[in-house]
């Protein structure tokens, strides 16, 4: 049993460092491909943009600005992202610890 | 598990999140964009929506007045839906960035309905403050990425592990099948929204396939993480599988 629990899990942390090394490795790439490309065309859309978007534009249908939020504010999308992301974040690692204790119990 | 070990599993999660949080931008996400769908189309997935999320609530209370660990379990799974869902992935072949779904995992983990219900509220907010996907979308997107994925999610899973499959090959296959048939119905409603007079299925196949370079990887991706969150419950909390019965009893013991 403990055999299998520790194989399981060296597995996870396999998997984990393998998607961190991605995630790290990955924008160096995006940023050399922005570094050669045009500067006017712009690379590493999402797919919303470069799916949805576009072929919502070919059939007539323009995206709305958005509600509330708007993304011609600087740097203050990427200060909403980050807030986000440590509430999320934050949550997460609440609840992942409450599970665990809840085992203790 | 010793104290220091489980503290390690927590920063590592805490770590892995904060790096994915911050690689993302905003516009990359896969949701239907605000305005996108004609208004009778953005109400008919409001309606078609509204059921599931009914239930899902119904059995949100129903299993925490049950169980008190599943109202953590459900805050951990809203947490995890709302950052898998707005990371965007780069695929360097493609040279586009997608993003997984997350509603496999806890349409597994939760059940479907519940899961609904947390794609809901990940939606809600990445609508209201991210600029990812749109109020009027949000039906739309809810049905696709909330109901199909979800249900697609825990279906398959419960079909593989019927059959005798193990947990991480069962959460693996749930895991891409939910996201390929997430961003399948994502072509469905916007082929039904968009075409006008011309005829579904030229339109239907047309976004479908533009979906296919990012979302082959990007399917992989999201049964990697299905599979990985799978492994680590049962190593951490076998008891609470048990009970969310994802587990049976005699593969718990083995």
């Amino acid at each position: 049993m403990k055999k299998r629990r520790g194989k399981a899990g060296r597995i996870v942390a396999a998997a984990c460092l393998g998607l961190l090394v991605v995630l790290i490795v990955a924008p160096l790439f995006a940023a050399g491909a922005r570094a050669e490309g045009p500067p006017e065309k712009k690379s590493w859309q999402g797919v919303d943009e470069a799916v949805v978007e576009k072929i919502a534009r070919e059939q007539g249908r323009k995206p709305w600005p958005p509600v509330l939020f708007r993304t011609d504010l600087g740097d203050l999308p990427l200060l909403m992202f980050l807030l986000a992301g440590t509430v999320a974040g934050f949550a997460a690692g609440y609840y992942w610890r409450k599970l665990l204790e809840g085992r203790k119990k | 598990m010793t104290p220091f070990s489980r503290r390690k599993w927590t920063i590592t999660l805490l770590f892995a999140c904060a790096i994915l949080l911050g690689h993302a931008l905003p516009a990359a996400a896969m949701h239907i964009s605000e305005g996108i769908l004609p208004f009778p189309w953005a109400l008919f997935w409001f309606c078609a929506a509204a059921p599931f999320v009914a239930l899902g609530l119904r059995q949100l209370k129903k299993s925490a007045g049950a169980d008190l660990s599943f109202k953590p379990l459900a805050g951990f799974m809203a947490a995890v839906v709302f950052i898998i869902s707005c990371i965007p992935v780069p695929v360097p072949i493609v040279g586009v960035c997608a993003h997984p779904c997350g509603t496999a995992i806890s349409g597994v983990l939760l059940g479907p309905a519940v899961s609904v219900v947390v794609a809901a509220v990940a939606l809600l907010i990445q609508a209201l403050f991210l600029a990812h996907g749109g109020l009027t979308t949000l039906g739309a997107n809810l049905v696709s990425m909330g109901i199909v994925g979800s249900f697609t999610g825990f279906f398959v899973f419960r079909l593989l592990t019927a059959l005798g499959a193990r947990l991480s090959v069962a959460g693996f296959v749930a895991g891409i099948l939910a996201d390929w048939c997430t961003y399948l119905t994502t072509a469905f409603i916007m082929a039904l929204g968009l075409k006008g007079s011309a005829p579904f299925a030229p339109l239907f196949l047309k976004i479908a396939a533009a979906f296919i370079p990012t979302q082959l990887p990007l399917g992989i991706l999201e049964g990697a993480i299905t599979a990985g969150m799978l492994v680590l419950l049962a190593k951490k909390r076998p008891d609470l599988l048990l009970k969310m019965k994802v587990l049976r009893a005699r593969e718990a013991t083995q």
